[in-house]
């Protein structure tokens, strides 16, 4: 008699919890070729409130971690990830519809990135920051900080390289997020979400939100406490971006317009440095 | 002669004669077109309007409005300069145009200096040995980095956008313009610029300068106006870049306005800066940081130290050395070498002033000013200070931008960089204390774009500039005021 | 001890013992060098033109205490000097007297008999002036024999050694000795000017205690140099010491008297310090009984601007008196 398997259920992530939809609403989850993979949470606005408000929560203990501790916490993350290669293969070869060794490779290429992230953490402020030598008797120093809550609309197609390549820059500068998932491709995002949480990430951190964009991604661009804006997963949708977009404006949202990224190349500094604000320090020189 | 000897003086009190500046440096015309394409050329459609001194109410000149025409004619030579010259030449050639104009800002200083307190109404000790030599500073600065733009960002090829549209408030007309367009240039852009409409005469001057800098025309564009001018830039469709510095609600607007486009933007916006004073601060430099933070420029600076937070152990004692030190302000005609305080720039700024100060009152906070005879020609407001503050009054939430200081008190270290955050803003902030560790705690935990500890309301070209959450984003000054250039 | 002036009380009691003069002196806000150069700078562009310059310039010469301190002084330079004071310009009638002469002790008596009556007063330096590295003994001595002779005013130096090693009850008793040591004979005593030597002190902060420490001992005057040092009275110290006296008068009701002296030269440093003065301590203290310059070559300069006041023509050297 074979064994019946024991199927995964696929919830949301929110302040180090794993709740299913507060609406007590899912949605069918399919493979490349339509076949059905599970019924993956549907986060609601309320879901996406919670997740600002676990984001904001985390906030202050994340960004006064030490630089080095983040890159550990970090660096933690790929040692776990590196773990569940397998299951993660697995899954982003069945939303991806690739072969078997193309999903490997892009498990791989996920761990790389959160390795050649963690080593940023304590590099980026010699880097972006430094010392200005005005011309009056000050100490005149710049430091990168981050910017505080970021709500992210991750990648529609490259459902996990796409995701750790949107959330690790945010997250290895301090700041905390609330990561809309690809909205077909969710089921990575939730097995992420769970390395997270087994790898030193405090709860809150990183929050994942499975579901339509029509609910999560309006309540982030218009939620006031939420600081920045990262709109690549509505690269499909220019018109829905550009509403999103103007709704940020109103507390001053740094945006991130949709653009084409290539996962492939190396990603430069600039998914870290949007999400930084410099704070610049003077001091008098005296006796 | 004893130590002993009576309060009672033989001599008259030091008494400071006018020393006034001369207008004669400035050759004011009657009326000025708009610049573009290296021409002063009249509008399109034929507007004007009329720019005034805020301390006499005199009509300076006529200033030409810009309409979407003008606007259009003057993006248009934009991109021609921008295509055909500009972004064509040596970042060392670049560079020397600017150098160029650096030189001439110094050499015409007094000019500069004496327009600009004639129409901003700010005292010619400020705009003379501030505004005028930190723009000349700020040309220098960015000159320098015209041909070494590959050297400040590591594993870039920087490019330019193309060409910028920029807005600049009134609160600091020339030094503003410097602010934008210096990196501007210096990048590779060119730029359409939009002053403040109560203060347009600086840029013009500037405008002039250009010409003899021998700037290739068309790379920077004077566009005058007020509201729908500064609309029409920032929505013209060839526009590159958006860079605009002034109010957080027209930022918003902005914000809005070139959300779905390519433009890249850039905002520097309102204030409401803590200045934090503990009991173990430098009190005598404290008070002085406290005056310039809030009555330097009359209180028309976005980073302005607004709120007084002081330790409540010492509240008593700073407030009486404050206010005593207030009465020694000299307010009046601005263009009076000792004046401190000058003229509120425009009537509606004071209308807006009197207002939130009114409701200050309503809501039950202590009003005090010293005592200052006041012109009765043009706006003036007098220096102001409000006690009994709480974080709930409109006084304290509210971007003054005027003389009007709110004091709060606080107790302990963490309460005091509470409140300090308690907004939606975040620009700048202060803090005074002799003691090192506590300073940098603070400042750490600031949520604030410039901290200025034992100081306040200082600015140098190399030191970036810019704003937390709803005071902007963006940075202005040093290597970081090129990434909004540069793609 | 926060940064509150103490009350009369209190100042009764810091000098029960050196720990307790310490906590006070050290419980004074501190001063930041920077902000108070910044400050002083500011106060410097102040623009003193047409009728307030004319009463600037007459303000400062007569609160010159015109000096001469040279191994070389002789009888015969202490008149020439004595009588400048009296007529600092003799082609002008209206050119009122300085303050003072300052001299070494053993020439008082031939400034003193050459001012005799008009109202100029002799100031002598003592306490084995300039360095004060004598023992008490022969400091006092200096000073008594300075007031036998006629002294009005006693310029002493502070031991700052000891202020700088924090014996601080030593500067504190010895300013209260020579303050006795000043007491003549018909129970009046001689004014006692507190030389701090700024420049040995080194930062503000050492200055606005030694500041204090000198006006709570009892000195009618502090001062800020005695020339022989550089830097002598600068504007940023001046401002530190006008500040401690005008703390000091709200927290005593006693008034103190601040005299920079060393390397004031020109009528334009003058009248900045005049600014400062005005600005800082407040027009209270624009009195030659409360603000004096110790200088030589000033007065000179300050005579020269007086006669451009008067004559639209600027002056030069071979039109003032040289003495």
């Amino acid at each position: 008699m074979t064994r019946i398997d024991v199927r995964k259920t696929y919830k949301l992530a929110i302040g180090g919890a794993f709740p299913r939809s507060e609406s007590g609403r899912s949605y069918e989850v399919t493979d490349a070729s339509g076949g059905f993979l599970a019924n993956a949470a549907h986060a609601s606005r309320k879901d996406a409130r919670d997740a600002v408000v676990a984001a904001r929560k985390a906030f202050p203990g994340w960004s006064a971690r030490t630089a080095y501790n983040r890159g550990q916490v970090v660096y933690r993350v790929a040692e776990v990830l590196e773990g569940r290669r397998a299951q993660l293969a697995e899954e982003v070869q069945r939303a991806e519809g690739a072969t078997r060794r193309v999903s490997e490779g892009l498990v791989d290429a996920a761990v790389d990135r959160l390795v050649w992230y963690a080593g940023w953490a304590d590099k980026l402020a010699q880097v972006v920051g430094g010392t200005n030598p005005v011309a009056a008797p000050y100490f005149d120093f710049s430091v990168p900080e981050p910017t505080g809550v970021v709500g992210v609309l991750a990648p529609q197609e490259s459902s996990l390289l796409g995701l750790v390549s949107v959330v690790a820059p945010a997250v290895v500068t301090g700041n905390t997020v609330v990561v809309a998932a690809s909205v077909r491709r969710p089921l990575p995002a939730v097995t992420f979400a769970e390395v997270l949480a087994t790898s030193d990430v405090p709860g809150g951190v990183v929050n994942v939100l499975t579901g339509l964009l029509t609910d999560t991604a309006p309540t982030l661009a218009s939620h006031l406490d939420v600081n920045a804006l990262d709109l690549t997963g509505a690269l499909g949708d220019p018109d829905g971006a550009t509403a999103l977009e103007a709704d940020a404006a109103e507390n001053l949202k740094r945006v991130r317009r949709p653009a084409q990224d290539d996962w492939a190349t190396d990603p430069g500094l600039d998914r870290m440095t949007w999400l930084l604000e410099t704070k610049t320090v003077w001091h008098p020189i005296g006796t | 002669m004893g130590g002993t000897a009576p309060l009672d003086r033989t001599s008259p009190v030091f008494d400071y004669a006018p020393a006034p500046e001369s207008r004669s440096v400035v050759d004011l015309r009657s009326s000025y077109g708009l610049f573009i394409d290296g021409q002063f050329v009249e509008p399109v459609a034929g507007g004007s309007f009329k720019t005034i001194s805020p301390a006499t109410e005199e009509v300076l000149a006529e200033v030409a409005e810009a309409d979407e025409a003008d606007v259009d004619l003057a993006v248009r030579a934009a991109r021609r300069a921008y295509t055909r010259t500009w972004s064509r030449m040596s970042g060392r050639e670049r560079g020397k145009y600017l150098f160029r104009i650096a030189r001439i800002l110094q050499e015409r200083s007094r000019e500069l200096a004496v327009l600009e307190t004639l129409d901003n109404g700010k005292p010619i000790r400020e705009s003379r040995d501030v505004d005028v030599p930190l723009a000349a500073a700020h040309f220098f600065y960015y000159a320098g980095w015209a041909d070494k733009l590959r050297y400040a960002f590591p594993g870039r090829d920087p490019r330019p956008l193309g060409v910028a549209g920029q807005v600049i408030p009134w609160n600091f007309p020339l030094l503003m313009l410097a602010w934008k367009i210096a990196p501007a240039l210096a990048c590779g852009n060119t730029v359409v610029l939009k002053p403040a409409e109560t203060t347009p005469l600086s840029a013009l001057l500037f405008a002039e300068i250009c010409r003899q800098a021998d700037l290739p025309p068309g790379v920077v564009n004077i566009v005058t106006g007020a509201g729908d001018t500064g609309r029409a830039v920032v929505a013209h469709p060839d526009v590159d870049k958006v860079a605009f510095t002034g109010s957080t609600d027209v930022g918003r607007q902005i914000a809005r306005a070139v959300a779905g486009t390519e433009k890249r933007l850039t905002l520097e916006l309102g204030g409401k800066a803590a200045n934090i004073v503990f009991d173990d601060a430098p009190v005598d430099q404290a008070v002085e940081g406290i005056v310039d933070g809030i009555f330097f420029n009359q209180g028309h600076v976005c980073c302005a130290g607004s709120r007084l937070l002081v330790q409540e152990s010492v509240a008593d004692e700073v407030l009486e050395r404050l206010k005593r030190r207030m009465s020694t302000l000299r307010v009046g005609d601005p263009m009076d070498k000792n004046t401190d305080v000058g003229a509120i720039n425009s009537a509606e700024q004071l209308a807006k002033i009197r207002e939130l100060s009114d409701i200050g009152e309503q809501e039950g906070a202590d009003r005090w000013s010293p005592p200052c005879d006041l012109p009765s020609q043009g706006f003036w407001f007098p220096p102001t200070v409000f006690t009994g503050v709480s974080q709930a009054h409109r006084i304290a939430r509210e971007e003054i931008f005027g003389p009007v200081l709110s004091v709060l008190t606080f107790r302990t270290p963490a309460e005091a960089v509470e409140k300090a955050n308690n907004t939606p803003y975040g620009l700048s902030a202060g803090v005074w204390s002799d003691k090192g560790s506590r300073i940098l705690w603070t400042a750490d935990r600031l949520r604030a774009g410039v901290v200025w500890a034992n100081t306040f309301n200082k600015l140098d070209p190399t030191s970036p500039f810019g704003g937390y959450k709803e005071s902007g984003y963006g940075r202005e000054g040093g290597r970081h005021g090129l990434e909004g250039y540069l793609r | 001890m926060p940064l509150a002036a103490s009350t009369p009380h209190d100042l009764a009691e810091v000098a029960a013992s050196d720990a307790a003069l310490r906590r006070f002196l050290h419980g004074l806000p501190g001063v930041d060098q920077v902000g108070a150069e910044a400050r002083a700078a500011m106060l410097g562009t102040r623009s003193i033109k047409t009728s307030s310059k004319a009463f600037a310039l007459d303000l400062a010469v007569r609160m010159v205490d015109l000096t001469t301190l040279e191994g070389q002084d002789t009888a015969g330079k202490v008149r020439a000097l004595a009588s400048k004071a009296m007529r600092p310009d003799p082609t002008d009638p209206a050119c009122p007297p300085v303050a003072a002469v300052c001299v070494y002790p053993d020439l008082v008596t031939v400034a003193k008999e050459t001012v005799r009556g008009s109202g100029v007063q002799v100031a002598s330096v003592a306490t084995a002036f300039p360095s004060g590295r004598a023992s008490l003994e022969v400091k006092l001595a200096d000073v008594r024999a300075a007031v036998a002779s006629g002294a009005d005013e006693v310029d002493m130096v502070i031991d700052r050694g000891a202020f700088l090693t924090g014996r601080y009850l030593q500067v504190f008793e010895e300013i209260e000795a020579v303050l006795a040591a000043c007491s003549r004979e018909d129970g009046s005593r001689a004014h006692l000017k507190v030389i701090l030597e700024t420049g040995e002190l080194q930062t503000y902060d050492s200055v606005r205690r030694a500041s204090w420490l000198a006006m709570l001992a009892g000195g009618d005057f502090i001062k800020t140099s005695t020339g022989k040092v550089s830097p002598a009275a600068t504007l940023p110290v001046a401002l530190v010491m006008l500040e401690a006296v005008r703390d000091f008068r709200e927290a005593t009701g006693r008034m103190v008297g601040v005299k920079p002296a060393g390397g004031i030269r020109t009528a334009k440093d003058a009248i900045k310090h005049l600014v400062v003065v005005n600005e800082v301590a407040g027009p209270d203290w624009l009195d030659p009984a409360w603000f004096r310059f110790g200088a030589s070559s000033l007065l000179n300069d300050l005579l020269m601007q007086r006669t451009k006041q008067r004559t639209g023509r600027y002056s030069g050297p071979d039109y003032v008196t040289l003495d």
